[in-house]
This record gives structure tokens, sequence and C-alpha cells, in this order.
């Protein structure tokens, strides 16, 4: 188990690497001149000669060759210098750090009734195999499945901003922001609804839990079915196995025979899904992010991307693989560790 | 003769499986309603510029039908009515974008479908047939494209490449065919153990003739299922970067650019944004039941051809 870890973990600056130099290498397609975009305020952009932009090129390092453009970012990369983010106006790894916060506190809230009602509406459904009530469940998963993120969000955000006025867009209300900035706002884990909490300041949390029900909503609905559809195969799975019988034969009562016997067996896979989920959750609030308005690295990564910032997009793109990379050794761990049949080798 | 007659009555068995299930039924009604509305979308949705006559006195043809004509200067969003029934968004007639649409939906689908399944059946054909050292690059090269998030990887590229859903379509194919070859690798390892394959080494056939008879046709259709359960996503991935102002080029029939201009709508104004609902609805809509078709597809089919992954 150790040397799996170990050699997992020897793997993630290779990855790593590979990832930068793809995502590197894609820029290049661009050309120096839009590079150089990068770097310049769009309003004086237009108004500079050919001889000042060659002066430019120079000085940013845009006519070397390829290898050592790159060997110099990697560098600077290595000393924890990633450049300077035009979106978030700010250097991107403080960018980064300071936007994380957001998105898992996004995650973190969407996990909660994902997991929980995602599991407790499979193993009915499983349960009551067929019957009316398994029919409905599965109809609305692969309904769930079928929406796009940003149709059911811009619903959510007619309905309970247009209609109700109930959960409005953006991270925070403006006095609440000011609050939070102040100096006597103590930022103990940087998750604005905790610290919220923390600095007992009830109404600034209820403010952030206004605008994060929005997300929330639309983030569970559609991965309720994915976690939905595992659980209820998984959990039938086991039902039919011999010592689920022998459990019921020898006069365990049926709602141990589920809750103890099956679910516990079933939900083996259900935690290879919850470890996807989070993953997805952290790299796939992209869009949602985007439509609510709210702060965070997917928002921060969709601005770079729009507007070509090179050093925020590699900067997201970087912290997302390690993410990743990190989030799947976790999945095979926690897998090991679960179903002690799984030998990592 | 006889191997013919055994052949049709395994499909019709097949067929009829298929057919007893009512959500792949549906599945199959909605894919083929569909495809009947991209076949005819020139005459459900003619494409004619009302706003414009030519010299005989006929509406203008339009050159590009899947450029959205715009008929009226005003850019609110107006109410469905007998002449617009899906009603207007930014000038724009949504029941004519909602038809070629479809067209837009199918074409993007089903060409980067086909063409990063292709290409993940290549590299992971020659990965999992030859192993050793050339194994070992192919699946490090696949582990670095899988640890971009797909939405990102899709829309750094498609802005470096810029407008036009040639490159939205460009951007899902590099970033998109590692599923295909990591599913056909793994069948690959396995089938090549086999009896068959063996002994056709052993009579000294070529390893070029080996992948395409023996060995792809043994690992096919798991590839193909995922493939046709992947349609749906990829739909909704194409439709994101549009709905995100990225890629497809300004009034483009296609359903997340449409969402786009929406998007602005509700954003922009509150209050009576709810009054806008048809321009959420229809494009929509047709989004999620054209994924709906694909997934109860995929479902079906997965159902019947691979009983294990149920």
């Amino acid at each position: 188990m150790t040397t799996f870890i170990i050699r997992r973990l020897l793997l993630l600056p290779l990855i790593v690497l590979g990832v930068s130099l793809i995502i590197f290498s894609l820029f290049q397609i661009l050309g120096p001149d839009k590079l150089l975009a990068a770097y310049v305020n769009p309003n004086v952009f237009d108004k500079l000669s050919l001889s000042d932009l060659q002066v430019l090129k120079e000085k940013y390092g845009l006519t070397k060759p390829f290898a050592e453009r790159y060997g110099i970012w990697l560098w600077n990369a290595l000393k924890g210098d990633l450049g300077w983010s035009q979106v978030g106006k700010e250097p991107v790894l403080k960018a980064i750090i300071s936007r994380f916060p957001y998105t898992l506190e996004l995650a973190l809230y969407a996990l909660i009734p994902v997991v929980g009602i995602g599991i407790w509406l499979g193993v009915l459904a499983a349960v009551k195999r067929d019957k009316f009530l398994d029919q409905f469940i599965r109809i609305f998963a692969i309904v769930g499945w079928s929406f796009p993120d940003f149709v059911f969000g811009l619903l959510v955000l007619m309905l309970f901003y247009s209609v109700l006025g109930w959960f409005p867009p953006g991270t925070l209300s403006q006095w609440a922001e000011e609050i939070v900035k102040s100096p006597e706002f103590h930022k103990i884990t940087h998750l604005v609804s905790i610290d919220a909490l923390l600095n007992g300041r009830l109404d600034v949390f209820w403010d952030a839990l206004r605008h994060i029900i929005g997300p929330v909503i639309t983030l569970s609905f559609l991965w309720w079915a994915y976690l939905l559809r595992i659980t209820r195969s998984s959990m039938l799975e086991v039902l039919s196995k011999e010592y689920v019988r022998t459990a019921r034969a020898k006069g365990v009562p049926e709602h141990d025979v589920i809750h103890k016997h099956a679910q516990r067996n079933a939900m083996i896979p259900v935690v290879t899904v919850a470890g996807n989920m989070v993953i997805g959750l952290l790299s796939g609030t992209v869009i949602i992010e985007v439509i609510f308005n709210r702060t965070g690295i997917g928002r921060l990564a969709a601005d770079a991307a729009v507007q070509l910032d090179y050093a925020t997009v590699l900067g997201t793109t970087l912290f997302y693989s390690i993410i990743l990379v990190l989030g799947n050794l976790i999945i095979d761990i926690l897998y090991a560790v679960f179903d002690p049949r799984v030998r990592l080798g | 003769m006889n191997e013919e007659k055994k052949q049709s009555s395994e499909f019709k068995r097949t067929m009829r499986k298929i057919f007893r299930n009512p959500s792949a039924v549906l599945g199959f009604v909605l894919l083929i309603f569909f495809i009947i509305i991209a076949i005819f979308a020139p005459l459900i949705a003619k494409p004619i510029n009302p706003m414009m006559l030519d010299d005989d006195g006929n509406y203008m043809k339009l050159d590009n039908p899947y450029i959205m004509p715009r008929i009226t200067w005003s850019s609110e969003p107006v109410p469905p009515s007998a002449e617009h029934p899906f009603g207007m968004i930014q000038g724009r007639d949504i029941f004519y974008g909602v038809v070629w649409g479809t067209r837009t939906a199918f074409f993007i689908g089903l060409t980067v479908t086909i063409i990063s399944t292709l290409f993940g059946i290549l590299i992971g054909s020659i990965s999992g047939y030859y192993g050793g050292w050339i194994d070992e690059i192919l699946m490090r090269i696949t582990d670095v494209f899988m640890s971009i998030p797909f939405l990102l990887a899709a829309m750094v590229l498609t802005t470096i490449l810029g407008n036009g859903i040639d490159k939205i379509m460009i951007a899902m194919t590099v970033f998109g065919w590692m599923g295909a070859a990591r599913l056909i690798r793994a069948n690959i390892l396995q089938v090549k153990e086999e009896q068959f394959i063996l002994a056709a080494r052993a009579l000294g056939v070529k390893d070029y003739f080996i992948i395409m008879k023996h060995v792809l046709p043994n690992t096919i259709f798991p590839v193909i299922i995922q493939a046709s359960m992947r349609m749906g996503s990829l739909v909704i991935t194409a439709a994101g970067l549009s709905f995100l102002g990225l890629g497809a080029p300004l009034g483009y029939a296609d359903w997340g650019s449409m969402l786009n201009f929406t998007r602005n709508w509700i954003l922009g104004s509150s209050g009576s944004t709810f009054s806008y609902w048809y321009a959420v609805f229809y494009p929509g809509m047709a989004m999620v039941l054209f994924v709906l078709a694909w997934n109860l597809v995929g479902d079906a089919l997965r159902d019947v051809f691979d009983p294990r992954l149920k």
C-alpha cells in the first residue's frame, strides 16, 4: 500500500509537467502578437506602433524560441511565481488561493444533499424494485442526468430570484461583503458562512446561505441522478447475494437486512462515485459560478480562458490537475480500505 | 443458409428485447423525431429573410441558413405569437433557431463522437496490442490529457482557435478521445490472451490484420455503447461553450447560443424576467429532450449488449 501511494505521488509531478506543456503549447497557436495582448492594457494596445510592439515582445521574451520560454516559465513556477493574473488583478497563485475557499464551500454544501438524498433514493429504488416508486425515481434520475447545468441553473435563477426573490445571484450582498472585508471580521476557516458563525454574525451567515442555496439546488439536482443510479444497481446486485438470503432465512428483520447487511456492502462502488463527484464538484463548478455570478476558482478560470489570460489559465489548469490526481489517489486508497479484496499493487 | 437464418432470428430477438422496454422505445421515438426535424428543417422553418425582398418580390433566400436572420431591430424578447410560435429574442425567431439548431446538435455531436472515438480506438489498440514501452508512453499521455477538466480544456482551445463551430468541434475532439482509448485497451488486453488470437499469431498473420479482423470486432461493442452514451454529454458541453459566448458566431442557429442571449436578459434586468420564460423554455427543452433521447438509447443498448454493466 505504501509503495503504491509513493509510486502514484511520484507520478504527480510528471503529470503536472505534462499538463503545463500541453497548455503552454496550445497558447503558441496564438503567435507572439496575440500573446503580447495578455501583458498590455487593451486601451493602450491599439495605439502602439510596430517598433513599440517589437520592444515589448522582446521585453516579455516572446521572441525567444519555445523551449527557452517554457523553461523560463517552468523555472519561475518552481519558485512559486506563476505570473501576473490580468483577470484577478493579483499574482496567479494568490488569485487561486484567495478564490479556492469559495469553490470549496460551494462543493461542501452541495455534497450534503447530494450524498444524503442520492444514496437514500438509490436504496429506496432498489428495495422497491420495479414498483411505481422505483420507476418514478429512475425517470427522475435519467431526466436529471439529461439536464444541462446551465439550463437548470437559469430555471432556478428565474424561479427563485426573479419570481420569488429568495435567492439572489452573487456571493454576498454589498453590506455583508463590507463586514467580511472589515478588520474586525476574523477569517479562521476562510469559508464565509462558517467564519460568520464563528464571528457570531448570524446576519452575514444568513446572507451567505441565501446566496449559496441556488447553486446548491442546481448542483444537487444534476448529481443526484448519477449517485442514485450507481447506488441502485449496486444495491440490487448485493440484494441478490447468498448471504442476504441467508440473513433473511434465519429471520433477521427486513430493516436490518437492508441497512446493515446489504447497504454496507453496496456502498463500496458508491465510494468511488462519491469521490469522482467531489472532484467533479471542485472542477465542474465553472458554469455554475458563471451563471450565479459567484466568486470562485471556476469563474476565475472561465474569465481567464475567455480573455486569453494565459498565466491564469495555466495556473488554474495546473491546480485542477493536481486536485484530480490527488483525488483519484484518495479514491483508490478508500476503495482498498472499504473492500479488503482489493489489493493495490 | 442456416447460419443466415440464425443470425436474423438473433437480430429479431435483440430488437424485441429493446422494444419491450418502454424507456428505450421513448428514446428511439424521440431520436427519430429529432432526425425528422433535422432532415426537413428547410421545410419546417424556411430559410428566408422576411425583412428583405428579392427582385421578383419574393422573400430573400438566406446565404447561410445556419445564421438566424434578424427580423426585428429591437433586441428585447418578444412573447410567442401566431407568426413566431416560440417568440423572439435578440431580434431573431426562436422557432427558427430551435429547428435549425437540431441540425447543429447532430452535426457537432456525431462528428466529435465519431472522430474522437476512432482516434481513441487507434491509440487504445496500439497501446493494448503492442504493450511494453509503447503502452507505457501512450497511457501516460492519456493520463495527462485526462488530468485537465474537459470543459476547461475545451474552453481554452476554443478561445485560442477563435470563432466558428468547427473550432468547438476540434477542441472537443482533441480532449475527448481518452475514454475510448482506455476502454479499448482494457478489452484488448483481455482478448489478446484468448486461444484464437494466439492461434492466428502462431500461423504468422500480420499484426494489422489480427487487430482489424480478430481483436476489434470482439471489443468494439462496449466502445459503441460508450460513444452513444457520450453523445448527450458532448452536446451539453458544446452548448455550454456557446452559452459562455465561445465558438459559435453571433446569431448561429445553436441552442446554447440562444440561451446565451437569454442569460443577459435574465441577469441584466430584475423583476419581470419570468415573462421571458419562452426564451429559456424552448431552446432548453429541445436540448434536454435531445440529450434524454441519446441517454435512453445508450442505456437500452447497454442493457441488451452488455448486461454486466447494468
